[in-house]
């Protein structure tokens, strides 16, 4: 065997051996058979694995709560492959026939996976991933975000940043749908002058060659956006580097599933977000406690979209029949349930209108959390709202 | 572009290099010895990563957690020779991918069991924690220069244990000819296990060192699995000094790509646009690195024909 078979065998053996195993994945069935049967296609083995448990958690309990035995919902692994996650949606829409599709967490992923199921007449409601490119013009009438438009915690850190008084930023996200809106979202607000400007890699762990230029460049500040644990890796070497410049973020790298992860390295970190588990009101109090009280962790943002996306389609449900898509998707729009975020309510793009927060890293215990300092953005909407024809 | 971010830029390089060759060295030494392409060789740095993580969380002590995750990689390196490897090493390479794929999703599940699905804490100890100044004015991690430091001492470890050792002669004799080398009465059962422990444990060994500087999370060795066959490849399969010098060569090459490529597509186009060209490109340049490098060496930098 030749070096380049080898290695080819070697590759090309990793990516059949793991479409094979998603195919294979079983379906969680929760309920007994029943009028509304949702599929939900997020990630759960492999890096970012947090984030999907996460939703399918706090999904899963705001189903038990509503006590219905009319929801089926069929939870699938894409282990974060846009390809995999192709293939599974596939499978529920043509094998098992549901009529609701929700979970993915990444933008790539959602890109390749919600216009085709949208066209094959699919209600999506994406408790995460918001790109840019479903929001403006390629919006649709079966397409609903519970969550945010990927710009929007951006926007608000953008807009912190000024209101902070820090006028040269170095900003850094990874080169992907999110990576970009995310860039984009923070010049939008952000007023002062760029430092530098970097895309990395999705999934990269190493920071050193990023951190050095922050160093060299002269900023008085940072604004990074890496979910999961890549924004574990950057706060770490980060905080090694001995390079004492403030720090700003969307919520996605101070989220509670890796804060324990980074640990005193966020402390005092300002960062953007539409929840957190403070806001004051009795929906959101109820969450956490039986969030925490079910899985034995605190509830993470992920965790708060994935319960609100349940109980916006549980809402819709009492109102109109899942047959009558027309009916039901009117339902929707109204989102007439109790968000742990407080108000909330869809624009035309049937996108959030919500306030959003600035939150700062605590230590409460031996427990890292975050805790709402100021509202940096009220009944804020996305910008592409008024591209989209609905 | 200063000439101290240049050098800093190497250092970085440096680093990440030697971080991949303690990976490679052990799956080019069992591919050698052996002729096994291991694919759970990933999951052996996530195992020496995670307990090093639960000892370190357990006993506070970074040494102490070294010195598990040596131990528990090496252990484990030796239970899967014993069970599922030694069972493959006549069989085809296709039947050792599969069922070392097998290994990595019982490895990646069992994990996830232990441990939980949520990342776990591991920190630079104290002692080497922060930067140091080194000459010319380069403020750097001391962290990150002990990682080189172990890297190269590991090397140059390996280096005479192959080259005038009892068991490296062993070693190497099994490379050349193994029908010959149990003729002459080596067990060459136990050499195996052997080489397979040992290349476990420098998996393990990284995963460590790593997992102090990134997140320490079920999946994190697949990314660098990737890595360390294109090493290996670059390097001629088999050999440590390919393994070397083909680690820092990836290294240097991917840090300086992610850093000089935008500043050289700034020159002539727009910013934002710099930046995702450059990182686009970036990004590929190692497996440009290893096309160009077969072209020339279709045997690997330092490979036997």
């Amino acid at each position: 065997m030749t070096f380049k078979g080898i290695v080819k065998l070697g590759c090309g053996a990793l990516g059949t051996a793991a479409a094979v195993m998603a195919l294979a994945t079983a379906a969680i069935s929760e309920g007994h058979g029943g009028d509304v049967k949702i599929g939900m296609i997020t990630t759960l083995t492999g890096g970012g694995a947090g984030l999907g448990i996460d939703i399918r958690d706090g999904f899963m309990l705001a189903v038990e709560q509503s006590g219905k035995d009319n929801i089926e919902v069929f939870v699938e692994d894409d282990q974060r492959k846009p390809e995999i996650a192709v293939q599974l949606a596939d499978k529920l829409i043509q094998s098992e026939q549901v009529d609701i599709m929700t979970g993915i967490v990444w933008s790539n992923l959602a890109l390749a996976v919600i216009p085709s199921a949208t066209a094959q007449g699919k209600i999506y409601i994406s408790p995460n991933a918001g790109p840019t490119q479903l929001a403006g013009k390629g919006c649709h009438a079966n397409y609903f975000n519970v969550a945010w438009q990927n710009d929007n915690l951006h926007e608000a850190a953008g807009a912190y940043t000024n209101s902070a008084g820090l006028s040269n930023t170095f900003i850094l996200a990874p080169n992907y749908p999110a990576g970009q809106d995310a860039l984009t979202g923070f010049k939008r607000m952000y007023e002062g002058e760029l430092a530098g400007e970097i895309y990395t890699k999705l999934g990269q762990t190493d920071y050193a060659a990023e951190i050095a230029q922050i160093r060299a460049s002269g900023a008085d500040s940072v604004f990074f956006f890496l979910p999961g644990g890549m924004g574990i890796s950057f706060l770490k070497q980060y905080a090694d580097s001995g390079i004492d410049l403030p720090v700003v973020g969307p919520a996605f790298s101070f989220d509670q599933g890796i804060l324990q992860a980074v640990g005193e390295a966020a402390l005092g970190v300002k960062n953007t977000s539409q929840w957190s588990k403070d806001i004051d009101n009795a929906a959101n109090a109820a969450f956490v406690e039986t969030f925490e009280a079910k899985y034995g962790r605190l509830p993470s943002l992920y965790a708060s979209q994935g319960f609100d996306a349940a109980n916006l389609i549980i809402s819709a449900m009492g109102k109109a029949d899942i047959s009558d898509q027309d009916a039901f998707r009117a339902a929707l729009l109204e989102a007439d349930f109790d968000s742990v975020r407080g108000d909330f309510e869809f624009g035309n793009n049937q996108h959030p209108i919500q306030d959003i927060y600035v939150r700062e890293v605590i230590q409460e215990g031996d427990i890292f959390t975050n805790k709402i300092v100021s509202t940096g953005l009220s009944d804020h909407q996305d910008i592409y709202a008024a591209e989209c024809a609905l | 572009m200063s000439t101290i971010l240049l050098i800093e830029q190497l250092l970085n390089g440096l680093q990440f290099g030697v971080m991949l060759f303690l990976m490679a060295a052990g799956l080019t030494l069992i591919f050698g010895v052996m002729g096994l392409i291991n694919l759970a060789h990933g999951s052996l740095y996530m195992v020496g990563a995670f307990a090093a993580a639960g000892v370190a969380g357990l006993t506070g002590s970074f040494a102490l957690a070294l010195i598990a995750s040596l131990a528990a990689a090496a252990m484990f390196g030796a239970l899967i020779e014993l069970t599922v490897i030694r069972r493959l090493y006549k069989r085809d390479h296709l039947d050792q991918v599969l069922a070392t794929f097998a290994l990595i999703l019982v490895f990646s599940e069992g994990t996830r069991w232990a441990f939980g699905s949520f990342p776990l804490f591991l920190n630079i100890p104290d002692m080497l924690s922060g930067t140091v100044m080194l000459p010319g004015g380069i403020e750097y991690s001391l962290y990150r220069l002990t990682i080189i430091g172990i890297g190269l001492l590991v090397a140059a470890g390996l280096f005479l244990l192959i080259s005038k050792t009892r068991v490296g002669m062993r070693i190497r004799a099994g490379e050349n000819d193994r029908e010959m080398i149990s003729a002459l009465g080596v067990d060459i059962s136990v050499l195996y296990t052997l080489v397979f422990a040992l290349g476990a444990a420098l998996a393990g060994l990284s995963g460590a060192l790593v997992g102090a500087i990134q997140s320490v999370e079920v999946g994190m060795g697949e990314p660098v699995l990737i890595l360390a066959f294109v090493v290996i490849v670059i390097g001629g399969i088999g050999s440590i000094k390919g393994a070397l010098a083909g680690a820092i060569l990836v290294g240097v090459t991917d840090t300086m790509g992610r850093t000089l490529l935008p500043v050289i597509f700034g020159s002539f186009m727009d910013p934002s646009a710099a930046t995702s060209v450059g990182s686009a490109l970036a990004s590929m340049l190692i497996y440009i690195l290893m096309a160009g490098v077969l072209v020339f060496k279709p045997t690997g930098l330092f490979g036997e024909a």
